[in-house]
Order: structure tokens, then C-alpha cells, then sequence
């Protein structure tokens, strides 16, 4: 059998659905026969009735009443169509719902899923990696799973814990990644990162869409040069865990980082921040990040596969980090 | 329907002019300690609103409703069951405030109570109203009521929009209650809206919709219970517009010169509290010497509980908890 990362996430949901009362899911198109833009919740508003909701266009909205929701109980599923929609309803996130833990010491149990990232002619508002955006904000979690057990295990995860967390799910993983099953009989803590692939010669860190990459550059050079690249598999962008990122550099002493999202101030910045704050003299070499472009995503696959990180160029930039 | 005429309206009437009375003596006395250099941040009055928010708050159950009150509703928060030390401690900042120093002025709340903690950005709380209400739905509650306070300047927000336009989708039992005093900070209806009033909102939304001279205790009184009894009763969501004038600035900060003279005149014998006084009497529902009692009860408890979160300890920032989220991973 094999399942794909958006099955885990359609089976995760179902799960949650049939163990919780508390659980129901709000967002666009996601009720009825259609079962969201992505079908990540196809069949589930029949077999759960009253609690697979629609709503209007409204994203504020929607994040506003599952972070009423949740304070009066319940543990919404939120879905934004598109991560990139997701900005719609920041204020709702960042403002209210992120800070309200601090401010009032009452967590706000909500989900936010975020379908993310690129897939060939989704274009400028249909493609963004906006990880680093959410994760600037304090009060929440980002969770970003590279895998398909990750999908299941780590959305199951973020109901469970009682504060809001951002699921980043990337759609070009939805039908691409397959594996055997969803379970892994003994799942990483969330919050702790993988290493996806040991390696001597340098550390790539990278996470969602950007692993299966990173791994794809692994095997490459392994095979053309005999360089081995560790590759670590942040699983969430925050919390982030630099114990892990700084474990496997003080092993390579190279660190490469992958992101798909923006240069400035992304995820690959605050990564590098980090290890040159606390693991400088680990370093035998400066570290690099790749990651977009610094323009808007284009729609054209032809553009878009040089606008974002490939394997490729994965290869090229760590055979560089490593001649140095 | 329960009447003005009627007696039964004599026992909200009475709570909501006592809560009337403790907001306006809470208010002239935070405005004085604000002058005085005691308050750190802003101060909001609710001048000209008491009415309004009191008659909100009367008809609401704490615990079984929701109640979204905003920058005005000192009154609604009284009406609604709390005391004026909990608005104090938020002003003075006390580490026994439901804030804890972490937040100030009117941005405090209780969730537990149904109470949201607002926000500065406008609209957001009703929203959070109706997912409040749309969680007493999954778990099979009914005959509860959300209320939600927005002003004129809130209605051009556009979280505002999105959230009348889902309770309104939802049908949930939610009363908006726009009051319009004429001012968004500086900025006048003219300039806020082009639409001929405010009830037109509300009906595009395809809600019930309600209107009143919000300076007229009376009629305030029976338009909120008129509005908060038929979301009670399964009739969906309901638009109230309460019509009155700031009495004050937008907050102590600002002396409202641009509102002009011959405007504040013609509210000068419109203060709700006088009119809700004069009614009060009219309908024998108090007497002078009750009415004048409550006055000087108010102004001492207020002066007690003022005193009382002045001497209360402020947060220690070498005790703060500095964190962000409740739970945090394995290490």
C-alpha cells in the first residue's frame, strides 16, 4: 500500500474528527462533496455531520471565530485555501490569538492549516513560503513536516497542544511524497529535528519541500564526488531546535541552509544567526543559505524552477561550502 | 415582549442606572488621577455612552453570554457583573489585575466568563463573539446571546464586514451594537461613511435591525432588551445603532476641539445620566433622596477600589514569566 502526505493529513483530520468532540474544522469549500480546494477533507462533512464547516471569504473571520471557538472550548481546525491567504487573517493570528497566552495566561487551542509553498504555475499568490512570517510572532508554533508520517503525526500533535500553531503543509508534497504507511510506531518528539541523512562533510539544513531536495543533492554528490552531506529536517520552524542544527555542525564544521522562502529575514537568516551565535568555533567555513530569489514567485515553471532551491543547485552551493 | 411601561422593566432599569452612575464616577476618577500624572498610557472615558453600555450589559448573563465590550463600555462592564477594581487595576496596573500589568486601560478581560480580552484592532472582537457562540452550538447549548460593541469608525474595518457577514451566514445568535457618537477619534461620520445611516449595514447583511436615540435611557433599555431577548430566542443575529455624541475626547489626551460648539450644545441637556435620572424619577421607579444615595455610594466605592489597586504591588520584571506559549518541547 501507499499513501501519500495528503492522505496523512486527510486521515489525521478524520482521526482527530472521531477521537475529540471537541474538534471540528471551519474554512472555505471544505464541506459538502467538494471537500476543499485540495480534497484534504473530502468525505469528512458527511461522516462527521455539523462539524466540517464552511465559511464565506472571510479569512479574518475565520480565524477570529476559531480563536472564539477555542476559547470557549472547542479546538477548531482553521484552513486558510492558500498559506499565501494566510496573511489575510494575520491580525486575527498574530495579534489576537498569539498573544492572548501572555496576556491573560489562557492558551488559544487553535489550528491553523496553511496549504504552502510552490507548485509549477501557481504563481506569486498561490506559492509563498510564509513560514517566517508566523514565526516572528511570539506565541506561536510553526510546524512545517517534510515527511508523510510527519503530516499525520505532527497535525495530530498540533490539536493536542493547547496553543495556536501554524501547519504549514506544502502542496507540492500532497500527492508527490508517498510512502508505505502514515504511522511510525515511535515519532520524534515535535519540536525536535531529524536528521534525515548522516554525513561527514557538511550539515544542510533545510525543512518542508526543501528536504526531499536536500536529500536529492545528498545522493548526487555522494555518487559523482564521495562528499557526504548530513542533512538535517527541521520539522518545525518553531520552536526551532539549534541543540540538534549545532550537534550535527560541530560533526561537519560546514552548514548549508535551505529554504524555499524569501532571503530577507527568513528562516535560513535566523538559522545562521543562530549557529554563528552559538557555535561559531565550530565553523570551519562561512556559513550559506540558499533560498528564493529575491523577487516575487513567477508563474512560468520555467522560472519558477530557478526562482526556488533545487537539488541541483543544493549540490553546487554545498560542493562549494565544502571547497572552502 | 416586555414594555417601558411595563414594571417588569423597573428592576434592569434600576441596575443599569446604578451602573451608570458607578462608570460615571469611575471615569471622572481615573480622568483625575490621568491628570494628575498617575496613569501610565492612555485613559478612555465613556461619556455619553453609559446608556448605551449599561443597557447592553443588563440583559446579559455572565457565564452563559459573551460579551465583547469595547473602548466605551465602562457601564456595560458594571451592568455585566464587575466590579470597577478590576478596571482600575487594569489602569494602575496592578500584578493582581486579570492583566497583570501585561495589558492596561480597557484592554482587559475574563474569557472563563465569556468575556474576551479586546484587542486595539478594531473589529476583531466579533468575531471572537461569534466563535464563542458557535462553540456553545457544537455543544448543543442554547438561549445564550453574544454581544459584540463596535463604533461608527469600527463599521469601515474590514474584519468587521467578514465577521457580520459570517454571523450573519451562520445565523448566530449575536446583537451588534454600533453606536455611533459621531466621532472616530477626530474623524466625523461625513468622513467615515456615505451611506444615509448606519441601519442600511445592517440590513445588507440581512439582519434584524434596531435603532435608538442612545441619550434616551428608556428607550435604550427597551431597544437592548427588544434585541437581546430575539437573538435569545432563536431569531438570528441582530444590528443595533445607538445614536449619540462623544461627551469627551477620544481619550484624556485629546480635548475634542474639532468637534464643534454649537454640536456639543445641543447635547448639553442630553448627558445620559441626567436623562436616565429625570426618567428614573419620572417613572417613580426612584425616588430623589435613592437617587442621590447611589450617587454618593458609587463615588465612595469607586474611591475605595481605586485606593484599594493603588496599593496593590505592580509586577516585578525580575519575576516576570517571560513566555510566550503554554506548552514547549521536550528537551
Amino acid at each position: 500500500m501507499s499513501v501519500t502526505y495528503i492522505d496523512a493529513i486527510h486521515q489525521a483530520l478524520a482521526e482527530l474528527l472521531e477521537e475529540d468532540p471537541k474538534v471540528f474544522l471551519l474554512g472555505e469549500d471544505i464541506a459538502g462533496s467538494f471537500g476543499g480546494a485540495f480534497k484534504a477533507t473530502k468525505g469528512l462533512a458527511e461522516r462527521f455531520p455539523g462539524r466540517v464547516l464552511n465559511a464565506p471569504i472571510a479569512e479574518d473571520a475565520i480565524a477570529g471565530v476559531g480563536m472564539g471557538a477555542a476559547l470557549g472550548g472547542m479546538k477548531p481546525i482553521i484552513e486558510m485555501q492558500f498559506a499565501d491567504f494566510g496573511t489575510l487573517a494575520q491580525n486575527q493570528i498574530a495579534n489576537n490569538a498569539a498573544a492572548h497566552y501572555y496576556r491573560t495566561g489562557i492558551p488559544v487551542n487553535l489550528t491553523v492549516r496553511m496549504p504552502s509553498g510552490g507548485t509549477p504555475g501557481g504563481g506569486p499568490f498561490h506559492s509563498q513560503s510564509l513560514e517566517a512570517l508566523f514565526a516572528h510572532y511570539p506565541g506561536l508554533h510553526v510546524f512545517t513536516p517534510a515527511t508523510v508520517a510527519d503530516a499525520y503525526y505532527m497535525l495530530k500533535e498540533a490539536v493536542r497542544i493547547p496553543d495556536p500553531v501554524v501547519f504549514m503543509e506544502h502542496k507540492f508534497l500532497y500527492r508527490w511524497l508517498k510512502a508505505d504507511t502514515w504511522v511510525d510506531p515511535q515519532p520524534l518528539p515535535v519540536g525536535k529535528a531529524r536528521i534525515a541523512r548522516m554525513g561527514k562533510h557538511a550539515t544542510v539544513v533545510a525543512f518542508s519541500a526543501m528536504v526531499p531536495e536536500a536529500l536529492k543533492a545528498a545522493e548526487e554528490l555522494s555518487a559523482t564526488t564521495g562528499y557526504e552531506l548530513e542533512v538535517v529536517d527541521l520539522r518545525s520552524i518553531k520552536p526551532l531546535d539549534t541543540d540538534t542544527i549545532l550537534a550535527s555542525v560541530a560533526r561537519t564544521a560546514r552548514l548549508l541552509v535551505v529554504s524555499e522562502d524569501f532571503p530577507w529575514g527568513g528562516v535560513a537568516a535566523e538559522v545562521v544567526a543562530r549557529v554563528a551565535d552559538a557555535g561559531f568555533h565550530l565553523l570551519d567555513a562561512p556559513p550559506l543559505r540558499l533560498t528564493s530569489r529575491e523577487t516575487p514567485i513567477p508563474a512560468h515553471p520555467e522560472l519558477w524552477k530557478a526562482h526556488r532551491p533545487s537539488a541541483a543547485g543544493i549540490a553546487a552551493a554545498a560542493r562549494y561550502l565544502i571547497s572552502l | 415582549m416586555q414594555s417601558v411601561n411595563g414594571s417588569d422593566m423597573k428592576e434592569p432599569a434600576k441596575r443599569a442606572y446604578k451602573a451608570m452612575l458607578m462608570a460615571r464616577a469611575f471615569d471622572t476618577k481615573i480622568s483625575a488621577l490621568y491628570k494628575a500624572g498617575k496613569i501610565f498610557g492612555g485613559v478612555f472615558l465613556g461619556r455619553g455612552h453609559e446608556a448605551i453600555a449599561a443597557c447592553e450589559g443588563v440583559f446579559l448573563e455572565k457565564g452563559r453570554d459573551a460579551y465583547a465590550p469595547f473602548i466605551r463600555e465602562q457601564a456595560g462592564r458594571c451592568a455585566w457583573g464587575y466590579s470597577v477594581l478590576e478596571s482600575a487595576r487594569s489602569y494602575l496596573g496592578s500584578a493582581q489585575g486579570c492583566m497583570r500589568g501585561r495589558d492596561s486601560n480597557v484592554h482587559w478581560g475574563i474569557p472563563g466568563d465569556g468575556n474576551p480580552a479586546p484587542i486595539s484592532h478594531l473589529g476583531t472582537g466579533i468575531s471572537v463573539i461569534a466563535g464563542l457562540m458557535l462553540a456553545r452550538r457544537l455543544q448543543g447549548q442554547s438561549g445564550c446571546v453574544g454581544l459584540a460593541c463596535i463604533g461608527d469608525g469600527t463599521t469601515s474595518v474590514g474584519a468587521t464586514h467578514e465577521a457580520a457577514n459570517l454571523v450573519a451566514v451562520e445565523k448566530l445568535p449575536v446583537v451588534i451594537v454600533v453606536t455611533n457618537n459621531q466621532y472616530a477619534y477626530s474623524t466625523p461620520n461625513s468622513q467615515e461613511f456615505a451611506c444615509k445611516s448606519l441601519m442600511e449595514r445592517g440590513k445588507g447583511y440581512g439582519m434584524a435591525c434596531h435603532e435608538c436615540d442612545g441619550t434616551d435611557f428608556l428607550q435604550t433599555l427597551e431597544t437592548m432588551q427588544r434585541a437581546i431577548a430575539a437573538a435569545r430566542a432563536g431569531e438570528g443575529p441582530q444590528w443595533v445603532v445607538a445614536e449619540t455624541l462623544r461627551m469627551c475626547g477620544h481619550g484624556e489626551h485629546d480635548d475634542a476641539s474639532y468637534i464643534p460648539a454649537e454640536l456639543k450644545a445641543a447635547y448639553a441637556d442630553r448627558d445620559p445620566l441626567a436623562v436616565a435620572r429625570r426618567q428614573m424619577l419620572e417613572k417613580g421607579w426612584l425616588s430623589e433622596e435613592e437617587a442621590n444615595a447611589w450617587e454618593e455610594e458609587c463615588r465612595d466605592e469607586v474611591q475605595r477600589l481605586v485606593a484599594q489597586a493603588q496599593k496593590e504591588a505592580a509586577p516585578r520584571s525580575e519575576e516576570e514569566d517571560w513566555d510566550a506559549t503554554s506548552w514547549h518541547p521536550m528537551r
